[in-house]
């Protein structure tokens, strides 16, 4: 008898939050300063300096909690979390231990509405700088730019299933903090990252298994290749009998593998205890209530929002409303009067491929809500063919030049005169007699080659429907 | 008033003996007082206790962990003393990162008590007691996490104020235990020891937990009048095992209060007995968290690199610190360590809330408290290196406070049978050091204790 | 129960995390006086404090001390380095770590 094996998967989400200066201090976060030169004796951890809160950080940090549908905490406290090692200045990071900002949260996902996964914690922490260890032969070098830069630790249950699932929440999480403006989310400069907890269990079994934690994960993909053959990992090794670790395994992107970090017996007893020099910070119920007030829209009630007021189907609105600048875009072209079904298709299409391979987002690649609508209404009047306007599209992105003076200045507009096509269809059909006999006897394939040739004749400005129908009329 | 280069003669003529100071740059005095001084504390000396942070100058907390330290910014006192026209004096001599009551773990050897050179000056502000009641400088600064100015001012018979937590900023001092930690004057006598105050005090937005006040000028609480004044006298602190000599000293000094015109009541803190405990888990813990950074990548000592990282911290730790660091290291980990948090560590928390609420009882019976500064005089340099617990006794009446935060002023009031001064401890309420200058300021000024010179 | 809470190999493992290393008559030494110093604090379990709250700060009633989110300047890299045992470049240097 074969025994099926379920994953449990919890995520660990680190996410540096988008403020102009350090949680602690008044150094600059800015990403890809000089070495050590965004420091200062508080981030450097020398001695007798002392911490002060970023208000931001903290503002950021409940808004998050609320956009998770977390609790919140009556009084945030901070704690010391010890450990030892050269990224680390004071060799204890300023964390939270027992209560976090934020507990008790959810995220509902989109792909079934059913699934709720439970978030356990939200909490407040400083970054740690970076060590590089290729550029010298015997020294590892620091650098503590990125030490004390806020982040935020977002912890869910072991709740995930699989890592479609894991890939699905990380997307809905990472479009609510964008939504939030809490953070840029840009996982190659490190602003979001991604540890997982994994286990494999026999189906029907309510233990968890022994688990694995999972590091090194570049991207959500890499998360969803990491999860897939750990989970595969930890099978084989049940089913053959073996037994699996507590350890920390590292993704290799290289390899499409993990392997073996530090086992267990090494793990740390971080001492935690109460940050002496930080004071309680109360969070008023009046307070969180204002915050709530004037939290943005979130995407799961934008969705519900634009299925009401569209017609577009549940995948286009899910795929529309992930990005924020996306779904702001689509808005405001709406707005402009450009009906709905259009600028999805335009966005979710051409626009989107184009981003994707000019490695482009939405609001440095051009284009406005206002070029796409006059470019939707163009098509919409007969002025340009559809295919024109792929042209055009990219045109406009590039040269910032409205849809209308690019057809102008290019002379693309669409020949919809009746007359003028006509005559065009007179040419074609003395100069092709053996296509205008073949349809004639039935071969209606003979059709589609003379619309072709008139097409050809106007440079494609012809309008391709007008032309069809006026060439049966002619041919009879 | 003397002169600056008068004092600078003096630490030439007894600094041999008295080994207070361990940095002074000469030159940077001359300089400093060439230019036009104006201020609260024109021209005055005042020497740093090398816990504190002075910019490009040697700051070692007397650790070979921090050689050759000098920190790139000034400590928020040691700013507030340029501003008002000081001279920094130096940097003197203290334990081991304050972790001590006789100057004793210092990495630079011990400092001398003025009135018997073959005695500690206490601690951990030894040097800075020393200083001033050798004549060598008019105020110091020193830092009080359990004792550790009024201690050495009971000592070497001189002033020494631990402010209310918070009344003065911690940024630049390097911190031993964050919670507990306060700096404060030691001065020859109260009215320098409130001008001094008045100078540091004040709120720095770069220290979370100072106090937001107006800018107090303590110098105004300077009466001489005690009139109305209720005095508590705690029972658990007159006790067998102090000295005769120092119980007899005090005695005569509440009298002298009560001559004034002071009321006394009896009353009681029955958690005081508990407070040397309650401290010795709670600052031992903080310091070892706190001196985690000291680890050789940074600056400071750094050991042996050629067998990696992990021996580079533990070589550098361990050739850096000194015994009575490691000792209170290895305490202050063992109570964070998993398994021992809540029976020491949250335990100590808990009996800090008790220690707190006996004084906040107190205080409605009586506006200040007296009690003996320490339990004896000046020990023996020697006597007591060997036994750390009987070491960590000699605090047992100054560590109430620092764990309440409530502030404590040590004066002298009087001698013992051999010629050594003894403290008298006034504790006030929070942030009412008003009340305990008046108080002391009468004593004083109706003694003459604070007038009697060492014999160098 | 009290003597053996901090007996050798308990302060072996204590020193271990502190990055500290003992010789064995330190180890003796030190075990011994830290047994006395917890066997006189262990005096605080007379002390019933099941129903009293945990003091972490000594003057209560400060609270909520933000700093707002601008930017000051910075030390300089030679002002941040100037201590450093190892300065590569405007980098500190440690032992290679292998990961």
């Amino acid at each position: 008898m074969t025994v099926a094996y379920e994953p449990v998967i919890g995520l660990e989400v680190h996410v540096q939050l988008a403020t102009d200066s350090k949680i602690f201090c008044s150094c600059s976060t800015k990403f890809g300063l000089t070495p050590n030169s965004a420091v200062c004796p508080v981030c450097l951890g020398f001695p007798g300096s002392l911490p002060v809160l970023n208000r931001k950080a903290f503002q950021c940090a409940l808004k998050v909690a609320l956009g998770l549908n977390c609790r919140v905490q009556e009084i945030v406290k901070f704690d010391r979390k010890n450990y030892y090692y050269p990224d680390l200045p004071k060799n204890y990071q300023i964390s939270q231990y027992d209560k976090p900002i934020a507990y008790d949260g959810s995220v509902r996902l989109m792909s079934d509405p059913s699934r709720v996964i439970a978030v356990r914690r939200v909490h407040l922490e400083e970054d740690a700088g970076k060590l590089m260890h290729d550029q010298d032969k015997t020294y590892s070098l620091v650098d503590y730019n990125r030490a004390g830069t806020p982040l935020l630790e977002i912890v869910t249950e072991p709740v995930i299933r699989s890592p479609d699932e894991a890939y699905e929440y990380l997307a809905i999480l990472k479009s609510i903090l964008l939504y939030l403006e809490v953070s840029d989310c840009n996982m190659e400069e490190g602003s979001l990252r991604c540890d997982a907890n994994i286990s494999v269990r026999a189906c029907g079994e309510t233990k968890l298994g022994v688990k694995a934690e999972l590091k090194n994960m570049n991207s959500f993909k890499a998360v969803k290749a990491g999860l897939a053959y750990e989970i595969k990992r930890q099978t084989d090794l049940l089913e053959s009998g073996g037994k699996v670790s507590q350890e920390t395994r590292l993704w290799d992107a290289d390899s499409a593998s993990t392997r073996t970090m530090r086992s267990k017996e090494e793990a740390h007893d971080y001492r935690y205890f109460p940050e002496p020099d930080l004071v309680p910070f109360h969070v008023p119920r009046e307070y969180l209530e204002s915050v709530r007030k004037d939290l943005p829209e979130l995407p799961a009630a934008r969705k519900d929002r634009l299925l009401a007021s569209t017609d577009l189907s549940e995948r286009e609105v899910s795929v529309l409303i992930m990005e924020k600048k996306i779904a702001d875009f689509f808005e405001a072209a709406v707005r402009l009067g450009a009906p709905a079904k259009a600028v999805s298709n335009w966005l979710l299409g051409d626009i989107m491929a184009d981003l994707n391979g000019k490695g482009l987002t939405i609001d440095n690649y051009g284009l406005t809500p206002f070029m796409l609508a006059e470019l939707i209404g163009l098509i919409s009047s007969g002025t340009i063919s559809g295919r024109m306007a792929k042209e055009i599209l990219k045109e406009a992105a590039q040269t910032k030049l409205t849809p209308k003076e690019l057809v102008e200045k290019k002379g693309l507009r669409q020949i919809s005169d009746q007359g003028e096509i006509v005559s065009i269809i007179d040419t074609v059909i003395a100069g092709n007699e053996k296509s205008v006999t073949d349809y004639r006897n039935g071969k209606t394939n003979a059709l589609m080659f003379l619309v072709g040739q008139v097409m050809k004749h106007s440079k494609g400005k012809a309008n391709p429907d007008i032309v069809n129908r006026l060439l049966r009329d002619r041919l009879g | 008033m003397k002169t600056y280069n008068e004092y600078l003669k003096r630490i030439d003529e007894v600094d041999g003996r008295i080994r207070a100071f361990v940095h002074i740059d000469r030159e940077a005095i001359h300089e400093e007082a060439r230019r036009a001084k104006q201020g609260f504390l024109a021209g005055v000396p005042v020497a740093i206790k090398d816990n504190l942070c002075v910019r490009g100058e040697p700051t070692t907390c007397a650790s070979r962990i921090l050689a050759g330290f000098r920190p790139p910014y000034d400590a928020k006192v040691v700013e507030k003393l340029r501003a008002s026209g000081a001279l920094l004096f130096g940097k003197v001599n203290m334990d081991e990162f304050a972790f001590g009551s006789s100057c004793e773990t210092s990495c630079y050897g011990p400092t001398r008590n003025p009135w018997d050179t073959g005695r500690i000056p206490g601690g951990s502000s030894g040097g800075s007691a020393a200083a001033v009641s050798s004549g060598e400088v008019p105020m110091a600064l020193g830092s009080d996490t359990g004792g550790s100015i009024r201690q050495p001012a009971a000592l070497c018979g001189v002033v020494g104020l631990k402010p209310t937590y918070g009344v003065v900023s911690r940024y630049g001092l390097i911190a031993f235990a964050s919670s507990l930690d306060q700096i404060g004057p030691i001065t020859k006598n109260v009215a320098d020891a409130a001008r001094l105050l008045t100078v540091i005090a004040g709120h720095d937005e770069r220290d979370s937990t100072s106090v937001e006040r107006k800018g107090t000028d303590y110098t105004k609480a300077l009466i001489k009048d005690v009139r109305g004044l209720t005095i508590g006298i705690p029972k658990e602190y007159f006790i067998a095992g102090i000295d005769p000599d120092v119980d007899r000293a005090v005695k005569k000094a509440i009298q002298c209060l009560r001559d004034c015109g002071a009321h006394t009541v009896d009353i009681s803190l029955p958690h005081s007995r508990y407070a040397v405990s309650c401290y010795y888990i709670i600052a031992p813990a903080e310091a070892s968290s706190n001196l985690g950074r000291y680890d050789g990548v940074q600056y400071g000592l750094r050991g042996d690199e050629s067998r990696g990282m992990i021996d580079m911290y533990s070589d550098t730790r361990t050739r850096g610190f000194g015994a009575e660091a490691k000792r209170r290291i290895l305490l202050g980990t063992f109570s964070l360590s998993s398994g021992y948090y809540d029976a020491y560590y949250l335990k100590a928390l808990k009996v800090r809330t008790k220690i707190t609420e006996d004084f906040t009882n107190a205080f409605k019976q009586c506006d200040v408290i007296i009690t003996p500064t320490t339990p004896t005089a000046a020990f023996k340099i020697g006597e007591r290196v060997n036994d750390p617990l009987r070491m960590y006794l000699s605090d047992i009446f100054t560590i109430p406070a620092n764990l309440a935060g409530i502030p404590g002023i040590s004066v002298p009031c009087g001698f013992t049978g051999e010629h050594l001064p003894v403290g008298m401890q006034i504790l006030g309420k929070h942030f009412d050091e008003e009340t305990l200058f008046r108080a002391a300021y009468t004593f004083e000024q109706n003694t003459d204790h604070h007038l009697k010179e060492p014999p160098l | 129960m009290t003597n053996e809470k901090l007996n050798e190999q308990v302060v072996r493992g204590v020193a271990k995390l502190s990055r500290l290393n003992l010789s064995d008559d330190e180890l003796r030494m030190f075990a011994g006086q830290l047994a006395d110093i917890i066997r006189y604090i262990d005096d605080l379990n007379r002390l019933d404090t099941a129903q009293t709250e945990p003091t972490s700060h000594a003057v209560s009633g400060i609270k909520d001390v933000f700093r707002e989110d601008t930017v000051k300047p910075s030390l300089s890299p030679d002002e941040a380095l100037t201590n450093a045992p190892k300065r590569i470049g405007d980098f500190f240097g440690v032992p290679k770590i292998i990961e």
